[in-house]
């Protein structure tokens, strides 16, 4: 590690993800000395940032990759579906006014973007990806930032936020087991929200927390987002409540990414521990159904699913990470998956009795519905009678917290006395002022970019 | 249920489990032609695996890009799982087999064989000195020189033949079309694969940080090379069709085409040496760095050592020099279909095959 000077620092921005690289690229871009204090080791950094692949951009016409336009009010009323209006009506526009113009700021510091990934063409308008993803884009970002002269700190776990009358003065950080006092003028928070700190989902969930994946980072634990609240900080959010998808439920316990995503559901049908089926399958296209599956999965007993698909499935979706258990006989698969033989042949028999006959299509709603069951499964339905079957497991995988920080439309972080004089929040820490439900992707890179700079200008005029 | 996540024995094996962790992810699509091609399938065979190793220009944008690298339990390092097929794969069409390894793994035996080569053209002008002639011919006569090199030109061009016979098998390759040679001729002559997918280039010697320095290195290589061999053969033509004889004056065809020609291979040579100096190993086949860059020395030595004769003309030096110069080309051919020198075929063979795939 490099000599860490203790003070001196005109920035500080705790957090190297997305948010924090933008916030400490604008402020060193002023001539400030610029500190990152990055909680993860070196190969790990970023945070979830690393596992992002996209960033949703207004735009007025044809912008970079981005075809045709996505204007204000459609991508407004897009985050109020899957919000269901829990936004601030304000600060989501203001963000969603300032992507068109953090696009080129973001090629100009060293982002590449590429075409629709194939299997994405539905974001092809709204969703520019990232070259490489967004570990590329996490690797551009600190090489500008160590041109710009920014220091870094990796393995640095902020402990607390030292305030005295209303004002940032330094921070408490452990770093190699020792805890140092850094002090600096102002303070950018960029560290994510809780959601690898197990117990404190435990705390929000109840004890079925303790069965979810984390499908990002497992460094934030939420260790400045929680001090900061003690220090009467104001928050935004619903402290119960996390973004879950149903992913592979034989991912590691953290930071398997995209890839352990699941995409068969629709083409499936998902039964819990004891064989039953508990949601309709088919109920939507998969990109707007996915989001719901993981607290879906999460209120079902011991917090698992099984996606049953027969072979003439198995190339309807993309592949996953994990090759799915297979076997010739129902019986057989319900052996492998652990799961009761018979009550699963009863509930496929069933099933299968309640298809109707008609012409499958496995891109649009095919409007093939089962008919006299509940729950019912109304598009996609198939028998499940060809042999090989497969199964895979299903498990809540929980992508971010919606618990954060107040702040303002300059970023700055609120208490119950007013803002906080040197002190600005970006990201996920942050972010639950504008995404109080739901999820709409790419517009966690949206928020922490136009924060993350909206945060290190305001720093920047701050200190000079 | 648990899953297996220890790597398997054998570099396809190898290959195929991280290629099937890609398929499910997709991020590094715009880097290359390998991931399209990748992503085209779900499952893949020894085949696919072998094919998608030779597109692969070892640019190293995705290891960089990569969110699952050691020490990420997932451990992807694709330029390396894929080099090492790569250089299996050329070890195993080697034809004939024996000559498979040897020069790929080893630096020292590339080394051997340039100072055999010497060895022999010195023997060949003290056993054979010529009677009369002009220029070179006055050390090693015309009829000599044919009959060292014409066999010596020909038997790697029917082993590369060979080879790449073998792999068009393998890789299931349809008949050869003359649109899919253009496509595979064009990304060739722009070293597309090493463009980094927008001209930004790779990451090859500076780490996440992309550059063009290899791509560049690497086009003097192959240009000079195509420079010089058209040298020799508009001297050949000089000599055959017009009855002119060497040497020629600068003003020359083979002149004219033979020393730029042996100035870029010179400085392309010099160039990815010292970049492969600076590249981490591990990104590659550790196994045969020695033998890449034994070969891409005695590459540059070749160039460097006609320019030297040229210089020289007229001194006392030039009988040395014209025995050190055939000496290393007569190496660098001999070893060209089993050393890292027969990767041009097989990667050209590979691009018109992705041609195919994309038609």
């Amino acid at each position: 590690m490099m000599e860490l000077e203790s003070s001196g620092w005109d920035v500080i921005v705790a957090g190297g993800g997305n948010a924090g690289l933008c916030a400490a690229i604008e402020a060193a871009e002023t001539g400030a000395r610029v500190l990152i204090l990055d909680a993860a080791p070196k190969p790990y950094r970023g945070g979830n940032s690393r596992h992002t692949r996209n960033f949703r951009c207004m735009h007025r016409g044809p912008l970079s990759v981005l075809t045709g336009s996505y204007g204000e009010e459609e991508y407004y009323d897009d985050l109020l579906r899957v919000t269901k209006g829990k936004t601030d009506e304000d600060l989501a526009r203001m963000t969603i006014r300032m992507s068109e113009e953090c696009l080129p700021w973001m090629e100009a510091h060293g982002v590449r973007f590429q075409p629709s990934l194939s299997g994405t063409l539905s974001l092809s308008r709204t969703n520019a990806f990232f070259l490489g993803g967004g570990k590329a884009l996490v690797n551009a970002y600190y090489n500008t930032a160590e041109d710009l002269g920014v220091s870094v700190v990796y393995d640095a776990s902020v402990g607390h936020v030292v305030i005295e009358n209303g004002r940032f003065t330094g921070l408490e950080v452990d770093i190699s087991g020792k805890t140092h006092l850094i002090e600096g003028q102002a303070l950018v928070i960029a560290s994510g929200g809780f959601q690898a700190n197990t117990d404190w989902l435990a705390e929000a969930w109840g004890p079925a927390a303790r069965n979810f994946l984390i499908r990002g980072t497992p460094y934030n634990r939420g260790r400045i987002l929680r001090d900061m609240l003690d220090q009467g900080a104001e928050s935004v959010g619903d402290p119960t409540q996390c973004h879950a998808v149903a992913i592979d439920g034989r991912a590691a316990q953290f930071d398997a990414g995209i890839v352990t995503r699941l995409d068969c559901v629709p083409f499936s049908i998902v039964v819990n521990r004891d064989g039953q089926r508990f949601y309709n399958e088919g109920e939507d296209v998969w990109p707007k159904r996915y989001a719901i599956w993981g607290r879906i999965v999460a209120a079902q007993p011991e917090q698992v699913g099984y996606a049953i698909i027969d072979s003439k499935a198995v190339n309807d979706f993309m592949p996953s990470v994990f090759p799915p258990e297979t076997a010739d006989t129902i019986e057989g698969l319900a052996q492998k998956l652990g799961l009761a033989g018979n009550a699963l042949a009863e509930t496929i028999r069933e099933y299968n009795a309640a298809c109707r006959p008609g012409t499958f299509d496995g891109t649009d709603l095919d409007r093939l519905s089962t008919q006299g069951i509940e729950p019912p499964k109304t598009n996609w339905a198939r028998p499940i009678d060809t042999p090989p079957y497969f199964g895979y497991e299903l498990r809540p995988g929980v992508t971010f917290t919606y618990l954060g920080l107040r702040v303002d439309r300059t970023a700055q972080v609120q208490t119950g006395n007013g803002p906080l004089s040197n002190v600005w929040a970006a990201g996920e820490t942050m972010a639950g002022s504008i995404l109080g439900e739901g999820y709409l992707a790419g517009f966690g890179m949206t928020i922490g970019t136009v924060f993350g700079r909206i945060a290190g200008q305001e720093a920047a005029k701050y200190v000079a | 249920m648990s899953l297996d996540l220890t790597r398997p024995e054998g570099a396809i094996a190898e290959a195929r489990r991280q290629s099937e962790i890609c398929n499910a992810c997709r991020y590094c699509e715009g880097y290359c032609d390998v991931f399209p091609a990748m992503f085209a399938e779900r499952t893949f065979t020894d085949g696919d695996i072998t094919q998608l190793a030779n597109l692969c220009h070892n640019c190293r944008g995705c290891y960089y890009a990569c969110q699952y690298t050691e020490p990420h339990a997932f451990a992807l390092n694709i330029p390396a799982a894929l080099a090492e097929v790569r250089a299996e794969s050329w070890e195993r069409y080697a034809w004939p087999g024996r000559l498979g390894g040897l020069f790929h793994r080893s630096g020292v035996a590339v080394a051997v064989a340039l100072v055999v080569g010497i060895a022999a053209l010195f023997i060949a002008m003290r056993a054979l000195v010529p009677a009369s002639g002009e220029g070179f011919y006055a050390y090693l006569s015309h009829s000599i020189m044919v009959a060292i090199f014409m066999p010596a030109f020909l038997f790697p061009v029917l082993a590369l033949v060979m080879g790449v016979r073998r792999y068009w098998a393998e890789v299931g390759g349809a008949p050869l079309r003359w649109a899919h040679m253009k496509e595979a001729a064009r990304r060739t002559a722009s070293m597309k694969n090493l463009s980094g997918g927008q001209g930004q280039g790779c990451n090859f010697e500076k780490g996440d940080r992309y550059s063009n320095a290899r791509r560049h290195a690497h086009q003097a290589v192959l240009y000079g090379f195509v420079l010089c061999f058209a040298s020799t053969s508009s001297g050949t033509l000089l000599h055959y069709v017009f009855g002119l004889e060497a040497p020629y004056s600068f003003f020359s065809l083979p002149k004219l085409l033979g020393v730029p020609g042996g100035i870029l291979l010179t400085i392309g040579a010099a160039g990815l040496v010292a970049l492969k100096m600076k590249a981490d190993p591990a990104l590659g086949s550790a196994s045969r760095w020695g033998g890449e860059m034994g070969f891409t020395l005695l590459l540059g030595f070749t160039g460097f050592s006609g320019l030297v004769l040229y210089a020289v003309t007229g001194t006392s030096l030039v009988s040395l020099m014209l025995a050190v110069h055939l000496g290393a080309v007569l190496a660098l051919f001999l070893l060209t279909p089993y050393s890292k020198m027969a990767h041009g075929a097989y990667r050209f063979a590979a691009l018109v095959r992705d041609a195919q795939r994309r038609a």
